[in-house]
């Protein structure tokens, strides 16, 4: 239990998504301009990382690992090159599906945060914590921690962001920092304040 | 379709003034995370190009027979399979390059960049201005790519492609490498003062004031 609570905790701050690892950046940075749609952002990423990680799991250890197959008397049989494929395929699946589920019983969440809905299909980060489950070997409780605590690390993360945008409007900023520019200084300065959470560690 | 193509403007719009990374945020997840390197970051400029190139090609191709539903996945399905094939010659001939690179080679599947170029532009042009398009955005996230790539290992190790360019005050001379260089704010910022520098010399790509303050708000009295 231990074990899985530091992972939580090292997914979503140690190695934050968006601050750390530079994923996710496009989405972060372009619906970061007011905290509203800033939560709403970061609530889909919690729910659709946490859904497809442990999915993508399955799919990998079921179907396309090495020896997956030995079953069927093809222990042989490699598919893990395919791997890319099968997680964009679950996660643009995933995504869609959650649409028309939250279409159908939630119409108010769905209005609240349709828009982003669609756009997390080519979001880098829902894609890049399949592949790091593959590459670190988690087990099934494991990624479904793994992509909790990274979606919710993202989700703190461009709160914060949004939150720090508003207050821009008393900033005299030079024309040409303006928008992108500043932004990518603020996003610089909280990603130095992450760094110190590097150190962190859950004492057993 | 415009009246008349030109390829020149075509291929140099995107370098500076329309640039994928610096104006339509596209592609920064990828563009900050490899250019801790010149090396990593041209191997990653090169597959970016490449993948874009025949990616818009491709779809431009077919660009017709796409029903407008299911697009999105139809592209997806060519980009991945594009990158795949990238990804086993990189393993193949620089394994050393595609251990560096770790998951951001997979990730130009998801690289906005290639999508957004895809569907804006390859979706209703013919293949050559579609490849013309895609060769100068690729070529635009390079130049962004490789700038910051320089920098960041001039100043972090004082190399550049893994020559000591500057001599390190270990080995006697007078260079003490900036260790922030290498981690990730210092890529922010360098990203933000290149897109500051852009725009200082292309005022028109100022952005207007994304929030204004709130009136004054006194109780009357």
């Amino acid at each position: 239990m231990t074990e899985l609570w530091a992972l939580f905790l090292s997914a979503a701050f140690v190695d934050n998504m968006p601050l750390t690892l530079f994923l996710g950046l496009c989405t972060f940075l372009a619906l970061s301009r007011r905290p509203e749609s800033a939560i709403g952002l970061g609530i889909a990423m919690t729910g659709v990382l946490g859904v497809t990680v442990p999915l993508n799991w399955l799919i990998y250890e079921g179907l396309l690992a090495p020896g997956a197959w030995a079953w069927a008397g093809l222990p042989e049989l490699d598919l893990s090159y395919l791997a890319l494929i099968a997680f964009i395929g679950v996660i643009a699946a995933t995504v869609q599906l959650l649409e028309m589920v939250l279409d159908r019983f939630f119409p108010t969440i769905h209005a609240a945060f349709g828009v982003f809905l669609p756009l997390l299909t080519v979001q880098c980060a829902i894609l890049a914590g399949s592949l790091f489950m593959v590459e670190r070997a988690y087990t099934l409780a494991e990624s479904a921690v793994f992509g909790l605590g990274s979606g919710l690390g993202f989700a703190i993360a461009v709160g914060m962001l949004g939150a720090l945008r508003t207050r821009l409007a008393y900033a005299d900023l030079p024309a040409g920092l303006r928008g992108l520019g500043i932004a990518f200084v603020l996003t610089g300065l909280m990603s130095l304040g992450f760094a110190s959470f590097a150190q962190m560690a859950v004492s057993p | 379709m415009p009246a008349r193509f030109d390829i020149w403007t075509t291929l140099t719009e995107p370098l500076i003034r329309q640039n994928p990374v610096t104006l339509q945020i596209l592609g920064i997840c990828s563009a900050l995370a490899v250019t801790t390197s010149l090396a990593t970051a041209l191997t990653m400029s090169v597959s970016l190009t490449v993948v874009l190139t025949l990616s818009a090609i491709l779809i431009s191709l077919i660009r017709r027979h796409i029903p407008d539903t299911i697009r999105l996945i139809v592209q997806i399905v060519i980009v991945a399979s594009l990158v795949i094939v990238i990804d086993q010659v990189l393993q193949a001939y620089l394994s050393e390059i595609s251990r560096a690179l770790s998951i951001y080679v997979g990730l130009i599947t998801t690289n906005c960049l290639v999508l957004g170029r895809t569907e804006a532009y390859a979706r209703h042009h013919a293949p050559f201005p579609a490849a013309v398009d895609a060769f100068g955005n690729g070529l635009g996230y390079s130049l962004i790519v490789l700038v910051i790539g320089g920098v960041r290992e001039l100043f972090g190790r004082g190399q550049l492609f893994g020559w000591q360019v500057l001599p390190l005050t270990d080995a006697g001379g007078w260079f003490t490498p900036l260790g922030l260089m290498l981690l990730a704010p210092s890529a922010f910022f360098l990203l933000g003062g290149l897109v500051w520098a852009i725009r200082s010399v292309q005022p028109e790509q100022v952005e207007a004031p994304e929030h204004v303050p709130p009136a004054d708000v006194r109780p009357a009295e």
